[in-house]
Parts: C-alpha cells; sequence; structure tokens
C-alpha cells in the first residue's frame, strides 16, 4: 500500500446525507470478480443525470470528496471504496461515516476523515464558488486546508499511522501466528466446525 | 467489574492486546458467498497464503443464485462466473461449501442458524453487513469488508477496535398484529440510521424476551439499518431450546458444558451502557417506510411526511429528494400507496415463520388484480418444511409465486428485480434508492403487511382484510 502523509488536489461537494454503498457501486457491478475497474460503476445511477456533481465540467479530475453526513451507509461492499479509488479520490470527508464504510476504507487506503458539519459546509460553499480551489489533506497535522480556511479532521490513530507507513494489515498479524496458536488451543472443546 | 454480553464475548475472544494497537480478535466462525470473497481469495494466491482454518470457514451460494432453473446453468455469464469462482477457491482452499442444489444451500445467515452453528458467546464475520442477525443468539456478529474476508481466511483474526454498547429495551407486551420487523423499524425510525455508528445493540426487555428466536434474528439483522454493526439478545432458554438437537450444535455432555457457558452471558444487572434507548412495546403498530434509507418509515396509519416537517435543512432535503425518488406526495395516507409487486423473503424474513405468518393471511384468499408476488424460502430447508406445512399450496392458490432458496428481489444482482418506476412492498432490509433494481421503490414492510398489501393492492395490514 501506498505512504499517505499529505494529499493535495480538487474537491467535489456532494450535497447530500445517507449516500449508501448501495448509491456509490450498484448491486449489478458486484458481479466482477477483479479487484479494479469499478470506476464506471461509481454513483452508477446518479451519474445518468448530467447535472450531477461529478458530471460537472468543472469538477473533473477531483480526488477530495466533501460528503453530506451518514455516507457509505448500508452493504459492507468493500467495492464502494474501490470504486472511489478508480474513478481517482485519495479522500472522503464528512461528518458521519457508516463504520463498515469507513473501516474498508482504511484497509485500502483510501482516507476518510472525520469533519464536523460546520466545516463541510465552510468547503462546500468554497468548493462551490471556485471548483479549481486547491484542496490539501495533511494527514501528519490531520487538517484540511482550502485557501484561507483550515478545518482540522480526526482519524483513528491507528490507521493514521499504517496509512503513513503504508502498512498492510495482514502481514501485521502474521507476525504473531504464535499467540494466535496459543489462544486456539484453550478454546473450549463444544465450540462448532464446518467440516 | 460488571459487563455487558458484548464485552463479555468481546473480552473471551482477545488474542493479543498492547497499548495503541486494537484488539486482536478471535474469529469462531467465517461466513463466506460468492460476492465479497473472490478478492479475497486472490489476495491469498498472491501472497502464497493459505486459509488458517477452513474448519471455521463455510461457503453458500446465495447473492447471485436463480429462485427458478436453479439445476440449469445459469444463464447471467456474469453470474456465473462469479459462483464459479466461489467453487473454484472453495475447492483450492478446502473450505466446505453449500452449492446451489445442496440441501443446506441458502442464504448465508439462514443457513448458520438453521444448522446450529451459530452459538451464544461465539463471535461470527461474513463478507456482508446483515451477518448482524446471528447477534440474535448472543453471539458478537458483525459484517466484514473484503480485506477483512482476506484477512480472517489468512488468520482467523481480526484487529479491532472495542465498540461502545448501546441497550434499546423493549418493555411491554406487543399489540396483536406488531411483529419483530415493526420492532425494528420502528427501533430505526427513533435512533435514525446513524444513531447506532460505533455501537453494538443489546436488545433487552420483556418485549424482546418474548420474541421467538427467528423474531429475535429479524430484529438484530436490521441493527446495520440503525448504523450498528452488531445487535445481540442475551441467550435464554427460547435461546437454547432452538439450538438443542440441531447438527452443529453441541451434544451429551458437551452440550451441558455449553450451557453452563452461555448461562454467563448475559449482561451483569449492574453493567453501564454507553447509551441507552428505552421503548414502549404497547405503543407499536405495523410501521412501513415510505422513503429511500430504512430510518425513514412511519406506523401505517401515518401520512406520507412534509419537507416542511423536517428538523433541519439536510433532512429537508433528504425527505424532498425521497418524495421524487418514490414518486409520493407529502400527506398523502401511507394507505392510499398502490403496489404493483410484493415480495417476501430475505435474511431478514425468510425463515419458516415469515412465510407461516403470510400464508396465514393468503389463506383463502387471492392476490390483487395485476400483482406480482414472490415468496422466496431463505434456505432449501425451510422451503422443505413449508412445503411439508403445505405452505407453498396456499402461496400458489392465492396466484403468488412460490420459488428457490436464495437472496432473490432483495438486492438486484440475480434475475428477481423491480423494472424503473415499479413499487414493492418488500419484507427485506434495505430501501435504498435502486436497491431492488433501477428506478424500483420499496417499502420495507413485515412478512403480515406484504401478505395483506398483495392482496389489497394498497399497502395494507391484515386487520385491514
Amino acid at each position: 500500500m501506498e505512504k499517505f502523509i499529505t494529499h493535495t488536489g480538487t474537491a467535489a461537494p456532494l450535497r447530500r446525507s445517507n449516500v449508501d454503498t448501495d448509491q456509490i457501486i450498484p448491486a449489478e457491478y458486484l458481479k466482477r470478480i477483479t479487484r479494479h475497474g469499478f470506476e464506471d460503476g461509481l454513483f452508477g445511477a446518479w451519474r445518468k443525470d448530467s447535472d450531477f456533481v461529478l458530471n460537472q465540467p468543472a469538477y473533473q479530475g477531483v480526488s477530495i470528496l466533501i460528503a453530506g453526513p451518514d455516507f457509505g451507509t448500508g452493504s459492507s461492499r468493500e467495492h464502494a471504496v474501490w470504486a472511489l479509488q478508480d474513478f481517482g479520490f485519495k479522500v472522503v470527508l464528512s461528518s458521519r461515516f457508516a463504520d463498515i464504510f469507513r473501516g474498508n476504507s482504511g484497509k485500502g487506503g483510501l482516507l476518510t476523515g472525520l469533519v464536523d458539519q460546520a466545516d463541510i459546509e465552510l468547503l462546500w460553499a468554497a468548493v462551490e464558488a471556485n471548483p479549481a480551489l486547491e484542496v490539501t489533506v495533511d494527514l501528519d497535522k490531520r487538517e484540511v486546508r482550502a485557501g484561507d480556511l483550515t478545518a482540522t479532521f480526526e482519524v483513528d490513530d491507528y490507521v493514521r499511522w499504517r496509512l503513513m507507513e503504508g502498512l498492510d494489515d495482514i502481514g501485521i498479524t502474521m507476525k504473531h501466528g504464535d499467540v494466535i496458536a496459543e489462544f486456539e488451543v484453550k478454546r473450549p472443546a463444544f465450540m462448532p466446525t464446518t467440516a | 467489574m460488571a459487563k455487558t454480553l458484548a464485552e463479555k464475548v468481546w473480552e473471551a475472544h482477545v488474542v493479543r492486546r498492547a497499548a495503541g494497537e486494537p484488539d486482536l480478535l478471535y474469529i469462531d466462525l467465517h461466513l463466506v458467498h460468492e460476492v465479497t470473497s473472490p478478492q479475497a481469495f486472490d489476495g491469498l494466491r498472491a501472497t502464497g497464503r493459505a486459509v488458517r482454518r477452513p474448519e471455521l470457514t463455510l461457503a453458500t451460494e446465495d447473492h447471485n443464485v436463480p429462485t427458478i432453473d436453479i439445476l440449469k446453468p445459469i444463464a447471467d455469464p456474469i453470474s456465473k462466473a462469479q459462483v464459479d469462482a466461489l467453487r473454484a477457491n472453495c475447492a483450492e482452499f478446502g473450505v466446505p461449501i453449500y452449492s446451489l442444489g445442496n440441501v443446506e444451500q441458502g442464504i448465508v445467515h439462514v443457513v448458520g442458524p438453521q444448522l446450529g452453528l451459530t452459538q451464544p458467546g461465539m463471535t461470527v464475520v461474513c463478507g456482508d453487513s446483515h451477518t448482524s442477525t446471528h447477534g440474535a443468539f448472543g453471539a458478537l456478529a458483525f459484517g466484514i469488508g473484503t480485506s477483512e474476508v482476506e484477512h480472517v481466511l489468512a488468520t482467523q483474526t481480526l484487529p479491532l477496535k472495542p465498540f461502545k454498547t448501546m441497550a434499546i429495551n423493549v418493555d411491554g407486551e406487543l399489540p396483536v398484529g406488531v411483529t419483530a420487523k415493526d420492532v425494528t423499524l420502528a427501533v430505526i425510525a427513533k435512533i435514525g440510521t446513524g444513531g447506532g455508528q460505533g455501537y453494538v445493540l443489546e436488545y433487552k426487555g420483556s418485549a424482546i424476551r418474548a420474541l421467538s428466536m427467528e423474531g429475535r434474528m429479524t430484529v438484530c439483522n436490521m441493527s446495520i439499518e440503525a448504523g450498528a454493526r452488531a445487535g445481540m439478545i442475551a441467550p435464554d432458554e427460547t435461546t437454547f431450546e432452538y439450538l438443542k438437537g440441531r447438527d452443529r450444535a453441541p451434544a451429551g455432555a458437551m452440550w451441558d458444558e455449553a450451557v453452563a457457558y452461555w448461562a454467563t452471558l448475559p449482561s451483569d444487572a449492574d453493567a453501564k451502557y454507553d447509551a441507552e434507548v428505552f421503548i414502549d412495546a404497547s405503543t407499536l403498530s405495523p410501521f412501513v417506510t415510505w422513503g429511500t434509507n430504512p430510518g425513514q418509515g412511519l406506523p401505517l396509519t401515518a401520512n406520507v411526511p412534509s419537507p416542511a416537517d423536517a428538523v433541519d435543512e439536510t433532512d429537508r432535503v433528504a425527505i424532498e429528494n425521497a418524495l421524487e425518488y418514490m414518486g409520493l406526495t407529502a400527506g398523502m395516507p401511507l394507505r392510499d400507496i398502490k403496489v404493483d409487486t410484493v415480495f417476501v423473503g430475505s435474511c431478514t424474513n425468510g425463515r419458516i415463520e415469515d412465510l407461516r405468518a403470510v400464508a396465514e393471511v393468503l389463506k383463502g384468499r387471492k392476490v390483487a388484480s395485476g400483482m406480482r408476488m414472490l415468496v422466496v424460502p431463505g434456505s432449501v430447508r425451510v422451503k422443505h418444511q413449508a412445503e411439508a406445512e403445505g405452505l407453498d399450496v396456499i402461496v400458489k392458490d392465492s396466484g403468488a409465486e412460490w420459488r428457490e432458496a436464495g437472496c432473490s428481489m432483495c438486492l438486484a444482482m440475480n434475475p428477481d428485480k423491480l423494472a424503473p418506476g415499479e413499487r414493492s412492498a418488500s419484507t427485506s432490509n434495505r430501501n435504498f434508492e435502486g436497491r431492488q433494481g433501477p428506478g424500483g421503490r420499496t417499502h420495507l414492510v413485515s412478512p403480515a403487511v406484504a401478505a395483506a398489501t398483495a392482496i389489497k393492492g394498497h399497502l395494507a395490514a391484515p386487520a385491514d382484510l
């Protein structure tokens, strides 16, 4: 996984709450067995509307999504993270994220920054006034900077460390194989098996 | 120190704890299906890793599968490729699988409990957000993403930050005709789709204790729609009674040992929760959703809300968007909403008691003219049991279709879908835009309301018949 320290790019405002993962990537696209190539399905239904923010010429090439509250609700599909990344997003900012989506993002290297709704409103206004505005997301300082606006964001300490180091979770856990084996010896015998 | 049910199960599974790091938690049961696993198996292949405990892993085919002509090759080549990939991956990595045509096949969250694989005090995960279903047994069960699926396959553990705990107290007696589904829709409407974020919900109180295991599964199933990754109910005699004698439940001396352990799991009387919610069961009534998220629900007797009722600007936009997508007018009675499709099934309401509730309403009646009604058992076992009880005959005599087991119209990944503009009453769990097919409109309801709606042609409860 690539290390994430800071990212600078342009941002799109998504003025909607409760953007569920069925909207981020409709089920039809989930039949693929590959991990890439989901960009065409991102916000599949809304992209058919020419007024949708990501269809507007001013917001082409964006890499930061500024979303309404409760982003990523619903299904556990990690394809939602892959679709955002395949489209070019590095960061999603929202005042509330669904737990599973946020966990999935951290695994795949998509940064989800928790920003106060008041700051989200300011960021929306700023990138709507000037879609070309450069937005910097600084994971080290936990700051979003856009023009003269600076907002802080929350991110889990451990996830932040892992993203900044570009570390893969499984590799970290595999180092503790002996501790896992010790635990397994003590599991109650009445627990079921599937074999 | 006094502990909650969730804390007890958590503590019993900590493999490794270190300051500044998430706890490493052992996973007792890993359920797998075709949609969220192929990239995880690819990851194992790419890194040369094995499945650590294939005998704690079980795969079934459910999301993509058709519910008619199941012994013919799957017609959609992309769906077929995904199911084929699951079969090949399970063969390569030694994971047990129940494929289409096997008597144990069905929706992953119906299969685990009916086999007796889901037991109190276990940790259960699956690459599916409705894994919360298994919490009905007092298991800590939650949905995971594909990276986590790969993590569990490789290590049988997951690094996790502790959840907060929220008690949902539902006390009193449910009025006649009010079901577990109405309870869960009312809970979600009360705390909102984000209300449970970061929490494990524990459903408590006399109304929860009075529910059957199947009702409890319906309630826990939709915890995720309130934003909570997991929902739990303390194990009790109802739980033990359900488990006793099932294929994978312990037997003999092992049973006694297990029950003695399970009896220690309920939350201590003085355990503290990070949040508590109280609901008076006697005030509940049949509940339906009118909007495009499961929190947008109201009693069937209510009217469609207006953007003017919104609590804030975000809510106002959400109501406006929902009314537009759903093609509804503010202020119209929910009962006047006409539907053309009724879907009974899913991991929320595809078990035998759900089918009995539907058959009871359909018996001796016909579905409305032009109505398409699908009744889809959650598993092959459920289907066989229903047929042994003659429920299939009642369903077919009413004019509804009796199908094979699968996720079916819950999620538009298989041939069972809504066409654009079609409107359903559905016993499933999500009314998101396009969830049941692009442009389709969904009203979430209980099985009894689904059946009454099929007969009347508009949203209705059995009492309206």
